[in-house]
């Protein structure tokens, strides 16, 4: 019991325990936990205005919650700001395209590698030493992520001219530059037809099992969630109203009543 | 058909991040910079001077300054003139309290002093946004304007309350004074704004540009990404004061000799030097210097036409003025918002293409 523990506390990279959220007098969150395991994909599920994207911001820092605690990596996470949040190595993509609209492909992406660059104010201005250098060495893990995510001849393009599907694109290769050890995606596939669907589940498997990046998604798509989650959490009303492998979180009478609704 | 890309093979990273990618750019850059540092000093004479290309290099700087602020950060201010007045109200303490001192240093710790004092008005900035932030910073043009007029300490208790600069010299050349060679003056200022558009350049390419632009874009966004918004802020707020300021230092010593704050560094030019990144384009090196030379140029081009050759009255021809760079601002905000410098980039992605443009 004690090995499983331990073994267990290892293979976790963040858990969450009982969080509350509140907004005023409104609960966006009540008492949620959960884990999410190394190396996995996770998927948080529920009917709109369940409080998804809340979760996903607090994972990230942008909302601190009420009550609760949040452990990454073993450590208890104390209260910091997003920015700081960032240099954990958690990235994520937004469900509203939030690209640098006036910025290149290129420079969006080598903004993500932002929490790796630390030269100087005086190297910059003189474009010499360690900020030339930097720039580079970036410049190289940014173009392994273009050749991975195919985007390789719209690099020089401003995102603003780029059409939504490669858009959604180049958001997740902005989250991947910064070699996340958590990514976070919030709902990824949101308004795309089949293809750039199965694209862009192709390339979040390859993120997944190449890379070996830990995923947690929101998706509306049961297909798709389905098909590329290891576990799933159901959340309606701010409350978890189930947890588990995709099948049984399916066959879930809770989760049935919650999306189908039930009679009173 | 000179003007692309072909034949030209980039095999590292830093080549293909180089400013003037193509070769004819290339020239161009180096002609222009050949022009200015060795055939204009030679050909100049002082109206030349005076009335063009000196103030066109000042303005030129304050457009820059203003640009990163504005154009990269995204941070909208109307307290330009009140900048360029501490970076000439220090400039002239400094002369004044070390005599010993090169002028250049002094304009150079004038600038810095600017920058200081920028960092304490951006502090507004992380809580507003947009035209409250703009009245925030027309603040700072009121204050400080207000502050230079009313402490005698500033002006050295001289009786007309301007300050006028004393003679210094750069290795033996006089640069300020009323005895000023015409070439001396423009090459300092020519110095000063090769150097700075140079830094401009390498900071907004690199990783302080991009987090300037990723807040200018969506803050939120590059927040999550990792960008301090403070940090970039309040950076952007002491470089852009830290230009303005020389700027300011500049006008004073060199172009003018003797200002007074309310004239000078009134909020009229607060609004012409936004007014010269709006038309020169928002965001860019060269529209900074566009728009100046469009700001400077085309009041002496209408008036060396209505009064020089057509002998109209010297007034009319100064109110036809105000209306026509008026309506050509309503114009360019319409019709281009991105400025001149984005018609230079339209024109040179045709050029790519001429003259088989299928």
């Amino acid at each position: 019991m004690d090995q499983t523990e331990a073994t267990n506390r290892n293979d976790t990279l963040m858990d969450i325990v009982k969080v509350t959220l509140r907004f005023g007098g409104v609960k966006a969150l009540s008492d949620v936990s959960f884990n999410i395991q190394r190396g996995e994909i996770r998927a948080i599920i529920g009917p709109n205005g369940a409080g998804k994207s809340s979760m996903l911001n607090v994972i990230n820092g942008f909302y601190t919650p009420q009550e609760g605690e949040i452990w990454f990596e073993g450590k208890l996470r104390p209260r910091l700001k997003p920015h700081q949040i960032a240099y954990q190595r958690i990235a994520r993509t937004f469900q509203n395209i939030a690209l640098f609209e006036g910025m290149t492909v290129l420079d969006n992406m080598m903004t993500g590698r932002m929490i790796y660059m630390k030269s100087g104010l005086l190297s910059q201005l003189a474009w010499w030493g360690k900020a030339e250098r930097e720039e580079t060495e970036n410049r190289l893990i940014v173009e392994k992520i273009i050749d991975f995510l195919e985007i390789q001849a719209i690099r020089k393009t401003p995102v603003g001219m780029l059409p939504y599907g490669l858009q959604k694109r180049v958001e997740l290769g902005r989250a991947l530059a910064a070699e996340p050890m958590l990514l976070l995606l919030d709902e990824p596939m949101a308004g795309m037809n089949n293809e750039e669907k199965e694209d862009m589940c192709r390339f979040i498997l390859d993120v997944n099992e190449e890379l070996g990046t830990t995923i947690a998604l929101i998706e509306h798509d049961m297909g798709v969630v389905m098909d590329l989650a290891d576990r799933v959490v159901v959340i309606d009303h701010g409350e978890k109203i189930a947890d588990g492998q995709p099948d049984e979180v399916r066959n879930d009478q809770n989760v049935i009543d919650a999306y189908l609704g039930v009679s009173h | 058909m000179f003007y692309r890309e072909v034949g030209e093979f980039k095999t590292s990273y830093p080549q293909d991040s180089e400013s003037f990618g193509i070769r004819l750019d290339k020239y161009g850059y180096y002609l222009v910079l050949f022009v200015a540092f060795a055939l204009v000093p030679f050909m100049i004479n002082d109206y030349w001077a005076s009335a063009v290309l000196v103030p066109f290099l000042v303005w030129a700087i304050a457009s820059l300054g203003l640009n990163i602020l504005t154009g990269h950060c995204g941070q909208i201010s109307l307290g330009t003139g009140g900048f360029m007045a501490v970076g000439a109200y220090s400039c002239y303490k400094l002369m004044t309290s070390f005599p010993d001192l090169n002028i250049i240093f002094c304009i150079i710790l004038s600038g810095l002093i600017t920058a200081g004092v920028g960092i304490l008005f951006g502090i507004p900035s992380l809580r507003i946004k947009g035209f409250y932030l703009a009245v925030a910073t027309l603040a700072s043009q009121f204050f400080l304007v207000w502050l230079f007029n009313r402490v005698p300490w500033f002006y050295n208790y001289s009786a007309s309350g301007q300050i006028s600069t004393p003679e210094r010299s750069v290795f033996g050349i006089l640069v300020t004074g009323p005895n000023v060679q015409p070439w001396a003056q423009y090459m300092i200022c020519l110095l000063f704004a090769f150097g700075l558009a140079w830094g401009c350049r390498n900071l907004t390419r690199g990783s302080l540009g991009r987090k300037w632009m990723a807040t200018r874009d969506m803050d939120i966004a590059a927040e999550i990404i990792g960008v301090n918004l403070l940090q970039a802020k309040l950076s952007a707020f002491a470089i852009s004061s830290f230009y303005i300021g020389i700027a300011g230092a500049l006008f004073f010593s060199v172009y003018l000799g003797a200002v007074d704050a309310t004239e000078a560094f009134g909020i009229n030019q607060s609004f012409l030097v936004l007014f010269m990144i709006i038309i020169g384009g928002l965001g860019s090196i060269l529209g900074s210097f566009i728009g100046a030379a469009f700001m400077v140029l085309f009041p002496v081009l209408l008036k060396n036409i209505l009064v020089g050759w057509w002998e109209w009255d010297a007034a009319l021809a100064t109110h036809l003025e105000f209306i026509s760079v008026g309506f050509l601002i309503i114009v360019f905000l319409i019709f281009e918002p991105h400025g001149l410098a984005q018609l230079w980039r339209l024109l040179k992605q045709k050029l790519r293409l001429w003259p088989y443009p299928h």
